[in-house]
């Protein structure tokens, strides 16, 4: 065995890490998001960010983190890793962790980066927090922050000591009713799943992405220890829809049950004279109506695009969770005590098959006089 | 063959959700329900229980009232119930609970033909996190986000989801399963088994039941061996509730559009 030990902070001066998460050979937009918030951390903690990009023939894709942040690249590249599994990533992170031990390791919170930090974590013995929507390492950028997103009494946030120096990992808990901070003191590194969508992406910069140091670690890693095999990796045959990549979302809710299918229509309509995409609440995803990914809350997609249009949604907590950042939210209900007219910018209470027909002629008509 | 299935007793967060004055939940005023996934957990366990014949072991960690909710799976079907509780065990964080859930399974026993299954995640925490710890702890293999599981011989064929699709994955027992609510549709207590889960075995495993396990170490277990604390908790502000626009007709709607023309929205 390794004489790793994660308690042993000090030693923990590898810099800033960042899993870069490719899936067939194409990054995922997350990857890019964390490295732009990873390499603000990295400047807060005077270190170096670096990304690790496990697959394989996956070089090539490298160089374009540097552009948005990263000083480096470790490439871990082998037969054994062109497809995900937890055993095979578990290893080659965990045993590059132990030889260059960074302080900080953040992985994006898609369904594999939840599979795999989780373990990681437990074989490094150090903390790993889930799902987080906002991180920090100066307190007084810190405090600016809880000014800003909390209800905490001033005085209780002037009275934070200033010189903590741990990553400080904030993710909303219960449905989104408290939010959490959580720090890892004892232990290194202090790793994070981060919530895709919610980070945002630096401007590319490509002199950046051509000093880009690629670094290619020692992979250890055979057949058997793999315990699992993948037999095959289906896309949805239906393109799935790009909610956190959009400037409008038009969203519906329990609101269309009268009549679903003309409830869909009308948002689809909407969406596409505003020119954005579809989104649903969880009601209508667990209703069957519409398809998961189009779920934005909680337990769906955070989505902070231009326009926000919630057609027939009540607003529970667990839906504004992932909508109240957006610029302009609209709201449409036949319920005008509804808890969505609390946080939307404009409020119709008015029957939503009424009211879209008239919106979307609107709409138009105002476009067509620009 | 033997399935054992964690399951967490958590306040339902879909209703109103009290929270205290110093930021803390107030789980006293909230239902205490079990947590959704998990009840997909012990539904897959049924079905595989009706194919092969498996006994069926619910492991839960909470205080004692948490039988209740034990009984009740039972009542479902599951064959017996271990309740981890104890002083020491309080404040754990995921890492320090999947040490502790490993030791339960360590002292029920994993054997070459055993699964251990688990929810994707519980509604309280929303962390996901305890059924790969666990299965790291075990050094068992894992398949997470199961929403169709096929079982032949000791090998589990298991389609697991992604957000932009699926893969395929096989893998042999024993090993850990976290399951998705697309996996199935939880079954109803019965008549029947809401009279026999009174008669069927229900223990507790305390600190003194596990601690000879390596893995309970009081410097790895509770609120003292958890490597994250909380920092802060808070609640998030209401923002602030915008312009209802009068009436509900064209009119309303030409202003509207007039509003975000006028902020070059559209």
């Amino acid at each position: 065995m390794s004489t790793f030990n994660s308690a042993d902070i000090a030693a923990f001066n590898g810099g800033v890490w960042v899993f870069c998460e490719q899936r067939q050979g194409t990054m995922m937009s997350t990857s890019f998001e964390l490295i732009s918030e990873g390499r603000k951390l990295a400047d807060e903690l005077g270190t170096k960010l670096y990304g690790i990009l496990l697959g394989h023939n996956i070089e090539g894709i490298a160089k374009e983190l540097g552009g948005y942040g990263a000083d480096g690249v470790y490439v871990c590249d082998d037969p054994l890793l062109e497809n995900y599994t937890t055993d095979g990533y578990t290893k080659v992170i965990c045993d590059t962790i132990e030889e260059y031990k960074p302080e900080v390791m953040l992985i994006g919170a898609t369904n594999i980066g939840r599979d795999l930090g989780p373990r990681c974590a437990a074989r490094l013995h150090t903390g790993l927090c889930a799902d987080c929507t906002h991180l920090d390492i100066d307190v007084p950028k810190y405090k600016d922050f809880l000014r800003e997103s909390s209800t905490l009494a001033p005085a209780m946030i002037d009275s934070i000591k200033e010189d903590d120096r741990n990553l400080k990992m904030t993710r909303p808990a219960f449905g989104g009713h408290l939010m959490a901070t959580i720090i890892c003191p004892r232990f290194r590194p202090a790793m994070a799943t981060v919530r895709p969508g919610v980070m945002k992406k630096a401007e590319f910069n490509q002199a950046k992405a051509d000093a880009c140091e690629i670094i290619k670690p020692e992979i250890k890693l055979t057949a058997a220890d793999m315990q699992t095999e993948v037999v095959e990796v289906v896309k949805a045959a239906k393109k799935l829809v790009d909610l956190i990549g959009a400037d409008v979302v038009v969203s519906v809710g329990r609101g269309i049950s009268k009549d679903v299918q003309t409830g869909i229509k009308l948002a689809e309509e909407l969406a596409e004279v505003l020119g954005g995409v579809v989104g649903a609440s969880r009601a209508v995803v667990d209703s069957g109506w519409m398809s998961a990914d189009h779920q934005v809350g909680q337990t769906g997609k955070t989505v902070h695009p231009k326009i926000y249009v919630a057609l027939g949604i009540s607003g529970a907590i667990q839906h504004k969770a992932g909508m109240q950042d957006s610029e302009c939210i609209i709201a449409v209900n036949k319920n005008e005590t509804a808890p969505i007219f609390e946080i939307a910018d404009y409020g119709i209470a008015g029957d939503l098959f009424k009211v879209t027909p008239m919106l979307i002629e609107a709409i138009k008509a105002a476009k067509a006089a620009k | 063959m033997k399935i054992i299935v964690c399951v967490k007793q958590v306040p339902d967060t879909s209703g109103k959700v009290a929270v205290n004055p110093d930021g803390t939940l107030n789980r006293a005023s909230m239902a205490a329900i079990t947590n959704p996934d998990d009840l997909n957990a012990v539904e897959a366990a049924l079905v595989l229980k009706e194919q092969t014949g498996a006994e069926v072991i619910v492991v839960s960690m909470g205080p004692p009232p948490a039988e209740g909710m034990l009984r009740e799976v039972m009542a479902r079907g599951v064959d017996r119930a271990v309740l981890v509780s104890g002083r020491e065990f309080g404040g754990s964080d995921t890492y320090a609970t999947s040490q502790i859930l490993a030791a339960a399974i360590n002292k029920i026993g994993v054997g070459e033909e055993d699964i251990v299954m688990c929810g994707r995640q519980a509604i309280d925490g929303d962390t996901a996190q305890v059924g790969p710890q666990i299965a790291e702890k075990l050094h068992l293999p894992q398949v997470s986000y199961a929403a169709e599981i096929k079982k032949d011989g000791n090998t589990l064929t298991v389609k697991r989801m992604l957000e932009d699709g699926y893969m395929t994955i096989k893998v042999k027992t024993p090993c850990l399963i976290t399951c998705i609510k697309e996996l199935n549709t939880p079954r109803y207590m019965s008549v029947g088994g809401i009279f026999e889960c009174y008669e069927k075995p229900y223990e507790i495993f305390d600190f003194n039941t596990l601690k000879d396990d390596p893995l309970i170490d009081l410097t790895t277990i509770g609120l003292k061996g958890s490597p994250t604390n909380i920092f802060k908790s808070f609640t998030p502000p209401q923002k602030g509730a915008g312009m209802m626009l009068e009436g509900a007709d064209k009119e309303t709607c030409e202003k509207l559009a007039g509003i975000l023309a006028g902020k070059h929205l559209i």
